[in-house]
């Protein structure tokens, strides 16, 4: 209390004339908002502790909960918003630098909410995706340079290792520590059952999940946790990660108190140790160090293994994948500023990185120009919340999309940004066995396919009305956009027209 | 024993020879060719010349023996297995190291043991003979690391900014005398009887590959090197 | 599609160099075998030689290296030239066509000496009347680039592998006590020769392996000072702080290393010698603009010796080696075993420590 008080961001609104109290709220709630006051017989709220992750407004049977934004505010300042000046007090009383979850929330542009799509009307046909054939399949890893015929005139059909994908969409990574067993699971099991890839994140991959390498991707940060020869194998693909568009040039840091029981075991390193990620990969401090890494892990491969190299959208986006592509990388992904993320500086998470939108048009546009494009794939992620933005996003050059924020939103997560405190009520982000239950991975892997599927007919829907049948066509395919409300230089960065061009 | 000359040839033709030979192998003439041994686990390889970098990355089980100096990465991501440099050795050798054992008889340059690990029954060991750079150990979480300063004339036998960001494991030093300052959430302290146990099975190991007298080198005080906190930066966070 | 200059291509790269201490030359095939075994570090898309002594005979003139687009261009450039130097013999330097070098431009050396009458007018000397010469060709005229301006000295460059760059500029031929080489991996497609390294002005030559996170400091301040960072390029920059603290303001090459790599202030508080202390502290106060941070090993060659030195925090590898007169300098020690297969005493010095070679005085 005093100077440091701050009013509850959250209060909860409990209609005492549904409330049957029958404490249901109170066990779903790992913060301990709710409690029953025996005394008086009635529920009590400690709106203090709320998240608004609405766990107890989804369970309430009654539907005599709901939490709203608190209106009690310091007073209105253009300048000195009520967040900035809470976040002053709470530095003036830890030292403590903030640290915040999931993607940059603050008002900034989306340039996919600013991009239309074309369809076709009178000069060519449009398809009707349910009953003629529509392609979604895409084979993610580098494209000879020329074609191979052996002494009998037959080609040489072998390819460099790919990553084939039945939808262009594939979960990015997350790791196992920073997310649950069960959401791992869920995860692992829609990628199989939709024939796509999901993503170990850099946490090593569990004894359990061996059984999904075909639809892994297996990640490699600058902290190697739980990366060895036979976890190197187990996917379909290695990635190695370099930045990530929440926190760009940052490392990572997964407190000990998550490092228990099979997450010890999976990153192999002892329980309750901090697991730090280091800012850098410490054997790459230059582009060439990069191709080192990049052949360092295909010759432990035996070159049986595509390697996608993952970066964070920042400033010079253009030259980096350049130089990632002459180092001798498979595919290219890149994050931007609005991917989501476990833990991370707020100041980090909100003022670093760029739009993916602006870094993929820039990407893609600079591989053509150097006459590279077709060395490498391209997959964009940071904030892909639809099937539309996977169909701006391709037209604008990329090969697949990363999909994270979205897939934890369809397994529960209510976007309430409050990974770090590991006390996650849909038994997504936390470790605690109590939560992690709560997540039937049955029932989550389920509900990713269905999301996942639908995209996919939206997909079609989308093409459809272009006369697309496949979508290779719509790779790089800029002419079926139009930006509406953007300056000159906009458009100009991302190739496009403006709409009524 | 297969013999092979790895004049001009590439890493890839070298690590195919070598997947293919059975058993014992040497290699002549190697001129900074990277990867040597990568993720390999039955092979005793010995090296003629000076191997490029990255040697036996992801190394699972397979010994090297390097003749001469070795350049940077070495050991990275190793897992199992045992490399024995009989010179130098370059930057960052056994990053990210989580089993086996780098024995270098020269010096290490910078960072050598970064981000070392343990787990379970795996423990590896960084043992040098000489004098290591600055940033030695950083972020260590698990392992041991040995610096022995054979023969380093009373120079310094760490440089600067050794065990930043340590959480993990043990750094002895072949001295009582600590020349540069050494970060707040360590502790410096005399070894004990129980250290020099450990110590000198881990000395053995290291004096059987290049001849020394186990006794001569344990002949001398020993600095102990521990993180006082397995979560050093817990309080660095206010959660917004 | 932009080319050097227009935009800013960080690079990766592998460095070597060669130095006799008593001026006992040697062709370039030496410092070309360095480069192969580093052949991973560049990507084909840049190399270069900066050579020392190869030109006695004309060794009081300087040697001006220009790449030309087109003949039209080095009409207008000698008439440009006229007008300021005595031109005392001006050539095509020779090459040799090899498949692995293609699209060359038009290159030329002139030997000059600034004419005394516009020395005087201009109030300069030698040096800075060459220098001021440079950067208005490079950043006025198109199509021409001077590429190397010092004297009895000579850069040689190519979009190529260095290997194969030693190749077409026939280095083999030429005679030096001292070489340097530069392997270059650019995060693009440059198509421009004047993009490679070694980057010089008068007889100071860099090159450079990283890419520091400097570099707008240090380039809005030394462009102060007339410098013209036309290429963009931390190579450039660097050699033009070099050349501002070692020439025009005359510091010592230590000094200059502890301006660019200054120790951190915690080791300048840990140091006993008040004296040192107070030297550091000044330099770092004076020039604080022109600390380069970020990853950088550099080889600053020059009429001779050379210096070599690793950023401070040491996160490029550098290796050092001796054998007889001979120094060594290289990103990994396989190049230098390359060079001198019997090597000795070799050694990889500290982030900041320079490392100074000097041929004995009258040997060069």
């Amino acid at each position: 209390m005093g100077v440091d008080f701050l009013y509850p961001e959250f209060e909860v609104v409990r209609n005492a004339s549904r409330c049957t109290n029958c404490r249901l709220c109170e066990r779903q709630c790992a913060n301990e908002v709710h409690s029953f006051d025996a005394e008086s017989g009635v529920m009590l709220a400690d709106d203090s502790k709320c998240v608004n992750c609405q766990r107890c407004v989804a369970f309430c049977p009654t539907r005599a909960l709901k939490i709203v934004e608190s209106d009690c505010k310091f007073r209105s300042n253009a300048n000195w918003s009520d967040q900035t000046i809470r976040e002053i007090y709470k530095q003036a009383n830890s030292g403590g630098v903030l640290l915040s979850s999931m993607g940059n929330p603050n008002r900034l542009p989306v340039y996919w909410d600013r991009i239309l799509v074309n369809a076709s009307q009178v000069t060519n046909p449009s398809i009707d995706p349910l009953r003629e054939p529509m392609e979604t399949r895409v084979f993610l890893g580098k494209k000879p340079a020329r074609i191979k015929r052996d002494a009998q005139g037959r080609l040489d059909v072998r390819l460099e290792p790919q990553i084939e994908l039945a939808v262009p969409i594939m979960f990015s990574a997350m790791s196992y520590g920073s997310i649950s067993y069960n959401a791992h699971e869920s995860l692992a099991r829609a990628a199989t059952e939709l024939g796509i890839m999901y993503n170990t994140g850099e946490g090593g991959l569990h004894e359990d999940f061996y059984k999904y390498g075909p639809n892994t991707v297996v990640q490699v940060a600058s902290g190697r946790f739980g990366v060895h020869e036979r976890f190197l194998l187990a996917g379909a693909a290695i990635e190695i990660k370099m930045g990530q568009g929440a926190k760009p040039g940052i490392g990572g840091h997964l407190p000990g108190a998550k490092i228990v029981g099979d997450v010890s075991r999976t990153r192999m390193i002892p329980e309750g140790t901090d697991a730090i990620s280091p800012a850098p990969h410490h054997d790459i401090y230059s582009i060439e160090d990069l191709r080192q890494l990049i052949f360092s892990l295909k010759e432990a491969t035996e070159y049986q293994k595509p390697i996608i190299v993952k970066v964070a959208a920042v400033h010079n986006i253009a030259a980096i994948a350049s130089g990632i592509a002459r180092a001798g990388a498979d595919v290219i992904a890149i994050d931007g500023f609005r991917g989501g993320t476990g833990a991370a500086p707020t100041r980090i998470r909100d003022n670093v990185g760029i739009p993916v939108e602006l870094a993929l048009a820039a990407v893609d546009r600079r591989l053509r120009d150097e006459g590279i494009r077709n060395n490498v794939s391209l997959v964009v992620g940071g904030s892909i919340r639809s099937a539309a933005d996977v169909v701006k996003a391709i037209a604008l050059g990329a090969d697949a999309c990363y999909v994270a924020t979205a897939a934890l939103v369809a397994l529960g997560c209510r976007l309430c940004r409050t990974c770090q405190s590991g006390k996650c009520n849909w038994g997504i982000a936390t470790q605690r066995p109590e939560l992690v239950k709560r997540l039937d991975p049955e029932l989550g892997s389920r509900r990713l396919v269905n999301l996942v599927s639908a995209w996919r007919h939206e997909l079609m829907e989308m093409m459809g009305g272009m006369g697309i049948n496949s979508v290779e066509a719509l790779r790089g395919n800029r002419l079926m956009l139009r930006g509406v409300g953007m300056t000159e230089k906009e458009l100009q960065i991302l190739g496009i027209a403006h709409a009524g061009e | 024993m297969t013999v092979i000359d790895v004049s001009g040839l590439d890493h890839k033709t070298i690590n195919e020879s070598l997947r293919r030979a059975d058993g014992e192998c040497a290699l002549l003439h190697c001129c900074g060719q990277r990867f040597i041994a990568a993720g390999m686990s039955d092979k005793k390889i010995t090296i003629e010349g000076i191997p490029g970098n990255a040697l036996g990355a992801y190394l699972n089980g397979a010994s090297i023996v390097v003749n001469s100096n070795a350049q940077d990465q070495t050991g990275d991501t190793m897992n199992e297995g045992v490399i024995v440099i009989h010179g130098d050795v370059g930057d960052a050798a056994g990053y990210a190291m989580r089993g086996g054992r780098i024995f270098v008889r020269g010096n290490a340059g910078y960072r050598a043991g970064i981000h070392m690990k343990a787990y379970g029954a795996k423990s590896p060991a960084v043992v040098i003979g000489g004098r290591a750079g600055s940033f030695l150990g950083e972020y260590q979480a698990g392992g041991v690391i040995v610096v022995l300063g054979l023969g380093s004339d009373g120079q310094a036998l760490v440089g600067d900014f050794p065990c930043t960001g340590m959480h993990g494991g043990k750094l002895y030093l072949r001295t009582d005398r600590l020349t540069v300052p050494f970060p707040n959430q360590v502790t410096a302290r005399p070894a004990s009887e129980e250290d020099l146990d450990e110590l000198r099975k881990l000395l053995a190991e290291y004096c059987d590959q290049f001849g020394l007298v186990l006794d001569e080198v344990m002949n001398a005080p020993f600095t102990v090197v521990t993180p006082d906190s397995q979560n050093p930066y817990r309080r660095m966070y206010v959660a917004n | 599609m932009e080319r050097e200059g227009q935009i800013r291509i960080p690079a990766g790269c592998a460095i070597a160099a060669l130095v006799s201490r008593d001026g006992s030359k040697t062709s370039g095939e030496a410092i070309t075998n360095a480069m192969k075994p580093m052949r991973d570090r560049s990507n084909g898309l840049g190399g270069g030689f900066a050579a020392y002594g190869i030109y006695p005979e004309y060794k009081d003139f300087y040697a001006l290296h220009l790449f030309f687009d087109s003949r039209d261009v080095r009409k207008g450039c000698e008439a440009f030239l006229k007008e300021r130097f005595e031109i005392v013999q001006s050539e095509i330097i020779p090459t040799r066509k090899i498949p692995e070098i293609t699209d060359e431009p038009i290159i030329w050396r002139y030997f000059v000496a600034p004419l005394q009458s516009q020395l005087k007018s201009a109030q300069l000397d030698g040096d800075e009347f060459v220098s001021r010469a440079v950067m208005k060709i490079n950043a006025q005229m198109d199509g021409a680039y001077v590429f190397s301006s010092g004297k009895n000295m000579g850069a040689f460059k190519a979009v190529g592998f260095p290997e194969d760059v030693s190749r077409f500029y026939r280095l083999e031929e030429y005679q030096a006590y001292q070489w340097t080489a530069h392997g270059r991996y650019p995060t693009n497609t440059p198509g421009w020769w004047g993009g490679a390294h070694p980057f010089g002005l008068l007889d100071y030559t860099v090159v450079h392996n990283g890419e520091i996170s400097s570099y707008d400091a240090n380039r809005r301040f030394i462009e102060m000072f007339g410098y013209k960072c036309t290429l963009q390029t931390d190579t450039e920059v660097i050699t033009y702080i070099m050349d501002y603290l070692l020439r025009v303001q005359r510091l010592t090459l230590t000094e200059t290393a502890n301006v660019i790599a200054a120790p951190f202030w915690s080791a300048i508080e840990q140091l006993s010698d008040a004296e040192e202390r107070a030297r550091l502290r000044y330099l770092r106060a004076v020039f604080p603009s022109l600390l380069i941070t970020g990853p950088f090993s550099i080889v600053l060659g020059f009429n001779g010796g050379l210096m070599a030195l690793n950023d401070r925090l040491k996160l490029r590898s550098m290796v050092v080696g001796e054998k007889d007169d001979k120094v060594f300098v290289a990103s990994e020690e396989a190049a230098i075993r390359a060079m001198e297969e019997n090597v000795e005493n070799v050694w990889s010095p500290a982030g900041g420590e320079p490392v100074v070679v000097r041929v004995k005085e009258g040997a060069f």
